[in-house]
């Protein structure tokens, strides 16, 4: 304020609104620093301040939350950046998503013997573009989040070095990411001149207002775009990347790329074309119902005839991401807090299996053969038994989050009459049910040919498995406290 | 003594809530039980279960037929997801008491009757669990929480069959979760549709309550038709109706024991409760409308279902085949749409509960001891176990159908009300009967009489555990083949309720009733049983 009058302008910065973003991609850095200049490693020092982050950014989305919700939501930044509920919600998904990761790759990579500097520093960076991409108010925001996280992830895929198909999956992943994001940007562009801004807020009022003409520039915008942002959520036709490289990328990354990365790439969904293109509903909802559809039928399908549980969850994970989409394309409040809640809990079925992944996959990480997991009941009754809830709530079996997840956006879908939707939708669910009944019938099988009597379970794994099962049963039972958070949480765009 | 003071205040105990409760407490404990006192197993599993029953039996006490007003009792509502307008809510009609006692009485028996082979304490758990979530169907007043429940007990079966369960088992539990479960995934596309639909017709916040819903009928006649066949699919496969019962023969033959009796016990009237609560109650038009296909494919299966039953050359099978038959009948009283067959409907439902588990009970001592249900290997068990013989034949008649036996009067009663309603689909059923004396006669002369081989000649008699377990389940196929009347009398005022809705609600239709009323033909029933 004192030298306003006489320095150059600069915008308006909240500075405890952007306090997540600054906190991971600053101990990302410093992490980065610190460890190059010192002599010794410390083993303890990088997973420690990965974790520290998480959970920092974790605790902090309370405060924030609670201002949040008393002052109502804020942009700033020269309106590219803003800060509401559903930013702050997501924003503690992606903590929370970090926090697994960071807590399971410790074993993992002393394990695999992967230098683990570089892991976290790449995966606080991953988590700091996720987090730009919940506050975005602006699409080359959005863009530059979408960049930083995917990066990252790029190279933490490619992290294995002595296995050549985590190298592969890198290549191939960084290839169609590459491409990917050429068209998103591609689509940012032309709804730039179809429109003349890249402010979501005032490209929202400006087609809420004006009529245009000409509207094919704008259309391939949102096509484009479409096809940018359904990648990064492994959505049908665009999933092609995603069994192969959940199969070679390193079990935890993972992880992250199924929870932390799905999260984001929602919540640039849901601000771009519920929020932002609201007006053009007509024209997009139709796309992404079919996709949604197409999503929900492909991913269970062809997750049935698979081996390797890496792939299956890989599979099964377009199906959920095609599940979301069916909440997304409602375009209402019911159908977003569900895409809300439905994200919360495949953030914790996600991490909780992966996990158990992570330790069945043994030396080398290979061992994901479903053959693998067979007689894990009798050795290791208790995770055994963990991997059940997971694999139930993955199901979406009565009494689990899974089921509530999908109770609301199938309601979604009846909501807006697309009937065929959410009956196909339920009919794939039945179908996808077979595959968790194929990795139960391998656990509990008398058969021991699984190569499991030599697992190591560390007690991080035991921490993320037992918390997520919780979690899965506690918004199984008592959901109403939930589902009134993602109520609160849904987005709305200030600002402009 | 939390149950003594509880129950002088029954007003306010809630004691359908406590039916789901007790067991999944229950489940908890036994789950949670110290390794080492694996004596402890089986007794506590039993405390929890005769607890519920004890809790089932009193609500048969204290359930008032006469002057009583409300359609449900015992109502008791709790808001549970108030974003979705889903509570826990419960009631009970005369419909469903019956039921809720039958599932009160066959779990105790169950755990009584059969030890698991291995790891009891899952075992235990799985079938608390299971008893909870069969007791939640039938006590839901909620659309939601009804389909919680009628899907929440795939899961305990799953496990059951498939870790306790005889050779092809991951099979047989893979095909049974997956067809049941695919058959009701369209249901709850129904039930969300019919609540928004109601929400947008009537005006107000969407609600799930099944009385709400079922009593404004303010859905058009072409949705409710379609949403009316999203239910029915559910409950076709859950009976099961021909052609959706290949998942039965299977399903029953490889579980344990234990899990054949409540499956077939309970289980598949899961399905047919649901048709009368879910289809006749929530849908009248529509159940008006499809009710010639479903009386077609009822007789359908019973005649299919005891053809193939006299085919069969392993005993369990056969008992499975002629569960369908059974289960056949019911579906044909069901849609006849007279008080008298729904009554007798409902009625069927209990004695199949009581006869067919007490059959699988049967069939399971008798494999205990042989390592064999192949018909034709087991021969002349008269000779060396004349007990089990006596029960056989009792339970045997009673599934036939032998006036004086309670499978009788669900049948008789069926029979006269379809015959008033449609009288030729009663008259192609009537042969279902006679059919049935056929394969399980014929059974019975194959398994117990003729000469006695070597190891049949050695088989020994019922333990007195195993007569004590059947002695109840005979008691009871005997009390209803003679005194049918205070079960009658507790269905007949909810199912009159309800037949009248259905004559409110569908217009041009009115119950088809012949001169007798409800109260001659039980005087017929007695009748012919003199006449026998």
């Amino acid at each position: 304020m004192f030298f306003a009058s006489n320095s150059v302008p600069t915008p308006e910065i909240v500075w405890w609104a952007l306090l997540p973003v600054i906190v991971l991609a600053v101990s990302g850095v410093l992490l980065l620093t610190i460890s190059s200049l010192l002599k010794k490693e410390i083993s303890w020092l990088a997973p420690g301040i990965s974790l520290t982050a998480g959970i920092f950014v974790l605790l902090s989305s309370i405060p924030m939350w609670n201002r949040i919700q008393n002052d109502g939501p804020i942009s700033f930044l020269n309106n590219s950046v803003g800060t509401d509920s559903s930013t702050i919600f997501l924003t503690s998904l992606i903590a929370i998503a970090l926090i697994s990761t960071s807590i399971l790759a410790r074993p993992y990579l002393s394990r695999e013997g992967i230098p683990d500097l570089e892991f976290y520093v790449l995966l606080l960076l991953s988590a700091a573009g996720g987090v730009v991409m919940a506050g975005a108010n602006d699409l080359i925001v959005l863009f530059l989040g979408i960049e930083i996280l995917s990066i990252a992830v790029y190279v933490l895929v490619a992290l294995h070095l002595r296995k050549i198909e985590s190298q592969e999956a890198s290549i191939k992943y960084f290839l169609l990411g590459a491409f990917s994001s050429a068209f998103l940007l591609y689509g940012i562009a032309l709804v730039y001149g179809a429109v003349g801004t890249t402010n979501l807020v005032e490209i929202r009022n400006f087609l809420a207002t004006s009529l245009l003409i000409e509207d094919g520039m704008l259309m391939i915008g949102f096509a484009l775009m479409l096809v940018g942002l359904g990648f990064k959520v492994a959505v049908f036709p665009f999933h092609a990347w995603t069994p192969d490289a959940y199969q070679g990328a390193p079990t935890p990354v993972v992880i992250w790329m199924a929870a932390g990365v799905k999260v984001a790439g929602f919540a640039a969904i849901l601000r771009v074309f519920p929020l932002t293109f609201a007006s053009y509903v007509n024209d997009w909802q139709i796309p992404l119902a079919v996709l949604s559809g197409l999503s929900v039928v492909f991913g269970s399908v062809v997750a049935v005839v698979q081996t390797n549980v890496k792939r299956m969850l890989a599979y099964s994970s377009i199906a959920h991401a095609g599940f979301i989409l069916i909440g997304v394309q409602s375009s209402n409040m019911d159908g977003t807090s569900a895409v809300l809640f439905y994200l919360g809990v495949y953030t914790f079925l996600a991490s909780g299996s992966f996990a158990i992944a992570t330790v069945v996959g043994g030396e080398g990480d290979s061992n994901h053969d479903l053959d693998a997991y067979k007689g894990l009941a009798k050795r290791k009754p208790a995770l055994a038994a963990l991997f059940t809830i997971l694999l139930l709530g993955q199901a979406g079996i009565p009494f689990t989050g899974g089921f509530i997840a999908k109770l609301g956006v199938i309601s979604s879908a009846v909501d807006t009459k697309y009937y065929f939707l959410a009956g196909v939708a339920m009919l794939s669910a039945a179908i996808a049910a077979y595959v968790y009944l194929r990795i139960l019938m391998a656990m509990y099988s008398d058969n021991n040919e699984g190569k499991i009597e030599d697992i190591h379970v560390s007690k991080g794994v035991w921490v993320v498995t037992s918390l997520s099962s919780i979690v899965v049963i506690v918004t199984g039972f008592i959901p109403g406290p939930f589902v009134e958070i993602t109520r609160d949480a849904v987005p709305i765009l200030v600002g402009g | 003594m939390n149950l003594i003071v509880a129950a002088s205040s029954s007003a306010t105990f809630p004691v359908l809530p406590s039916l789901l409760i007790v067991p999944t407490a229950g489940a908890l404990v036994v789950a949670f039980l110290p390794r080492a006192r694996k004596d402890l197993t089986k007794l506590v599993a039993l405390i929890f279960s005769t607890i519920t029953c004890a809790l089932s039996l009193w609500l048969l006490s204290d359930f008032e037929y006469e002057n009583h007003s409300d359609m449900f009792q015992f109502v008791s509502r709790q808001s549970w997801i108030s974003d979705f307008g889903i509570s826990w809510s419960f009631g009970v009609d005369g419909i469903s008491l019956f039921l809720i006692v039958l599932t009160g009485i066959l779990f105790p028996i169950a755990f009584l009757a059969v030890d698991p082979e291995h790891n009891d304490r899952s075992y235990f758990a799985w079938m608390l669990l299971l008893e909870a979530g069969v007791m939640g169907v039938f006590c839901s007043l909620d659309l939601i929480l009804f389909f919680l429940c009628f899907e929440v007990v795939l899961v305990p079966m799953y496990f059951l069959i498939s870790r306790w369960g005889h050779g092809n088992r991951s099979y047989a539990a893979t095909k049974f979760f997956l067809f049941t479960m695919a058959g009701s995934a369209l249901m709850l596309v129904g039930i969300i549709t019919v609540a928004f639909l109601h929400a947008d017709n009537v005006g107000g916040s969407v609600t799930f309550d099944l009385v709400e819903i079922a009593e404004s009928q303010s859905i058009t006649q072409g949705a409710a038709r379609w949403i009316f066949l999203t239910f029915a699919l559910a409950f076709a496969v859950k009976i099961p109706i021909f052609p959706l019962h290949t998942w039965l023969p299977d399903a029953h033959t490889e579980a344990p024991t234990a899990g054949s009796v409540i499956l077939a016990g309970v289980l598949l009237k899961l399905g047919t409760y649901g048709l009368i609560r879910f289809g006749l109650y929530l849908f009248p038009e529509a159940s008006h409308f499809f009710a010639p296909v479903f009386l077609t494919l009822g007789v359908v299966g019973i005649i299919y279902g005891a053809v193939v039953a006299a085919m069969q050359k392993d005993l369990k099978r056969l008992v499975a085949y002629s569960s369908i038959a059974h289960l056949g009948f019911i579906v044909l009283g069901t849609f006849a749409l007279n008080t008298e067959a729904i009554v007798g409907s409902v009625l069927q439902m209990v004695n199949h509960g009581i006869s067919t588990g007490a059959l699988f009970l049967l069939v399971g001592m008798i494999y205990e001891r042989r390592h064999t249900r192949q018909i034709d290997e087991l021969g002349g068990l008269q000779h060396s176990a004349p007990l089990m013989a006596g029960f056989f034949t009792v339970v045997m008649l009673s599934s036939i159908g032998l006036p004086g036996l309670n499978g009788f009067v669900g049948e008789f009663l069926i029979l006269l009300g379809t015959f008033t309603a449609h009288r030729w689909w009663a008259v192609v059923a009537t042969l279902g009967v006679v059919l049935a004396a056929l394969y399980l006669l014929w059974a019975y002369q194959r398994v117990f009489h003729g000469p006695a081989e070597k190891e049949n000649a050695e088989m020994t008699d019922l333990k007195t555990r195993e007569t004590l377990v059947l002695l109840p389940l005979l008691a009871l196929i005997v009390f209803l083949g003679v005194y049918p009347k205070p079960v009658i009398n507790r269905m007949e005022n909810s199912v009159k309720t309800l037949v009248v809705h259905i004559e409110k609600h569908v217009s041009g239709f009115e119950e088809p009733v012949n001169r007798h009323s409800l109260g001659e033909i039980k005087i017929d029933t007695q009748k012919s049983e003199e006449g026998h």
